[in-house]
Formats: structure tokens, C-alpha cells, sequence
């Protein structure tokens, strides 16, 4: 018996296209960011809102994944930005091959900002790496505030936490001072923005975060083409 | 949850690294799965022992050897195990420490018998 060392990732073939997708945005300074949540987070609600704020000038566009159903798609595609739905039959998370194929036919050199909405889920996706520039994890306080305990590989990876749904905390019992704790414990220092996609609150602070974001992206663009 | 899936990634891993070894048999396959990839030993042995069943791999083994989170302390360097997220360095007091180990989800070695 002859033990030789391999020293591969297993999720090798997923993490070479995430790779060539990075530097293709890179290439063309496109921000790509990648939403994950549990269902019912709110992370569709979240981009309506983004979209509608959205300066028109932007050159957004956004893939949304889900198992079944258009239904994400319909929601969106009526800020008038381009959107399409991955249906994924059952697989409970996006992978980098999916977001290739749906490249296909989007002219890449005509977008500045592409968001991926991830299926709702807290695990699997934390595997698999989309050749996004940042995951950004929801956290709404309809949930537990344990969430991040019980699920920290997400948290952990994310660089931007969203406590979503912050319109609520008058009437549920979640205590938002214990899941930023939690959210810290697991990833110290990550960044935190409350919002309310039904009030508004907080979504200024968002859309600064995601300008100064695509700021950065288009700056290493330059810095490429010095 | 989607340890059928990485279980399937392994396995074309060992597809792959058997075109390179044409005379012997992959008998055995390492893998490090650190405690913060989300992915749970059990369940990616069972998703494993499916797969290879009644296939032309059996007999293929799977070992798993699971990394716990590793934190550095970025003003003393000590090394600690991290326990129940507390980054806290027990050496020193600070709370700037990085994760160094507890990501992997890696294939380490085969087993080839000639």
C-alpha cells in the first residue's frame, strides 16, 4: 500500500470557474455581490427596494436563484434592470457553473454591478464560492437571534451582515443587541446595517455601502489599466 | 445537507487521480473538513458509502479528519482552539485574533494498493 498526498479542494471544480468568473468581473470592474439568507429573510424584498433607489445610471443586474418558480424574477425584472431566474430543481444552492451558463448571453461590458440572490438557505451555499467580490448575509428578526451560532460558517464568510425586518422589533421578542453579539462572536467586527425594506430605514446606509463598494471595483479597474 | 454533493465532488477527485495510477487501485481516500465549512462529517460518510455501493470503487474508504477553528492572536501569536466563539486570546486578553485554521474542506492523501 503506497499513501500519496493529493492536497486538492474537493470543491476544485467549483472554485476554478469562481476564479475565472472573479477575474473576468475584475477585468471589466464589475461588483459582484452574493446574497444569502434563510427563506423568508427578505432578501427579495430588500433588492426591490434596492432597485428602485437604484441611480438609473447604473448598469445593475441580478440573478436570482431559486428551486422552483419565476416568481422572484417577475418581482424584480419591473425596475427595469435586466434579471434572470435560476430554477435549480432542487438544489439547494447556487454554484459557479449555474452563474457562468446564465452569463451567457449578458453582454458583461455593459454591466457595473451584478448581485446574485442565493436560494434561501443558510448552509450549503457557504460552500460555494461564486467568484463574488463579497457574501452578505440577512438576518431578520422575525428569526433567532442564535442564527449565527447555529449556522457560523455563513456568518463567518460574509463580510456585510443585514438585519433585516427592523420595523418589527417593537412587537417580536428578538433582542437585536444579542444577534450582533452572536454575529461578532463568530466573525468579529464584520460590518452590521440595520434595515427596514418596509420603512426604508437604513436603506441609505446600504446603498452607500454598495456605491462605495463598486467605487473600490471600478479603482482596481484603473489601477489594472495604469 | 448538501454533503451528497461534496461526497460526488470526492469521488470524481478519486475518478481523476485513478487515470494517473493505472496499474494500482485507490483503496482509501483523506479528506480535512474544518469545523467552520459547514459540512458534517456523518453525514458526508453515509453520502460516501452510497455512492461507492455496488460500484467498480468498492472497496473505497473514506477518512475524515476534522480541523477545529484555530484562532492567532494578532498581538501575542499564541494559537488557541476557538470554544464556543469566543475569540478572546486566553494568553494575552485580545480581541483582534484571526481564524488560521477550521476552513478546509480539502482532499490530504489516497491510498493506492499495487
Amino acid at each position: 500500500m503506497n499513501r500519496i498526498a493529493v492536497e486538492k479542494k474537493v470543491l476544485n471544480e467549483n472554485q476554478v470557474l469562481a476564479e475565472q468568473l472573479r477575474e473576468r468581473y475584475r477585468q471589466l470592474g464589475i461588483l459582484c455581490i452574493n446574497l444569502i439568507s434563510a427563506p423568508g429573510s427578505g432578501k427579495t424584498a430588500l433588492l426591490e427596494r434596492t432597485l428602485e433607489r437604484m441611480d438609473k445610471g447604473t448598469r445593475a443586474a441580478v440573478l436570482t436563484g431559486d428551486l422552483q418558480t419565476e416568481n422572484d424574477a417577475q418581482r424584480l425584472v419591473r425596475f427595469g434592470f435586466p434579471v434572470k431566474q435560476i430554477t435549480t430543481g432542487g438544489t439547494c444552492h447556487l454554484d459557479a457553473k449555474m452563474i457562468g451558463r446564465h452569463l451567457e448571453d449578458w453582454k458583461l461590458e455593459d454591466l457595473d454591478l451584478l448581485i446574485v440572490e442565493n436560494v434561501g438557505n443558510l448552509v450549503c451555499p457557504s460552500s460555494y464560492d461564486l467568484g463574488e467580490d463579497a457574501k452578505i448575509v440577512l438576518l431578520s428578526t422575525t428569526e433567532g437571534e442564535d442564527k449565527p451560532l447555529k449556522y457560523p460558517s455563513i456568518f463567518f464568510k460574509s463580510e456585510l451582515m443585514l438585519l433585516t425586518k427592523i420595523d418589527l422589533l417593537p412587537y417580536v421578542p428578538f433582542k437585536a443587541d444579542v444577534a450582533r453579539e452572536n454575529a461578532w462572536r463568530v466573525h468579529p467586527g464584520m460590518e452590521i446595517i440595520d434595515v427596514s425594506s418596509t420603512t426604508g430605514e437604513g436603506l441609505d446606509r446600504w446603498m452607500r455601502w454598495l456605491v462605495a463598494r463598486r467605487t473600490k471595483a471600478k479603482a482596481k479597474l484603473q489601477s489594472v489599466g495604469a | 445537507m448538501h454533503e451528497l454533493g461534496i461526497a460526488s465532488s470526492i469521488l470524481e477527485c478519486v475518478q481523476t487521480e485513478a487515470k494517473r495510477h493505472p496499474d494500482g487501485r485507490i483503496t482509501k481516500v483523506g479528506v480535512k473538513i474544518g469545523e467552520l465549512c459547514g459540512v458534517d462529517p456523518d453525514a458526508l460518510q453515509f453520502g460516501f458509502e452510497v455512492l461507492v455501493k455496488d460500484t467498480e470503487w468498492q472497496p473505497l474508504a473514506l477518512e475524515v479528519e476534522y480541523i477545529p477553528r484555530v484562532q492567532r492572536c494578532s498581538q501575542c501569536a499564541h494559537e488557541f482552539r476557538m470554544a464556543d466563539f469566543d475569540p478572546q486570546c486566553p494568553r494575552c486578553g485580545e480581541f483582534s485574533t484571526q481564524c488560521i485554521r477550521g476552513e478546509e474542506l480539502d482532499i490530504a492523501y489516497m491510498e493506492v494498493e499495487a
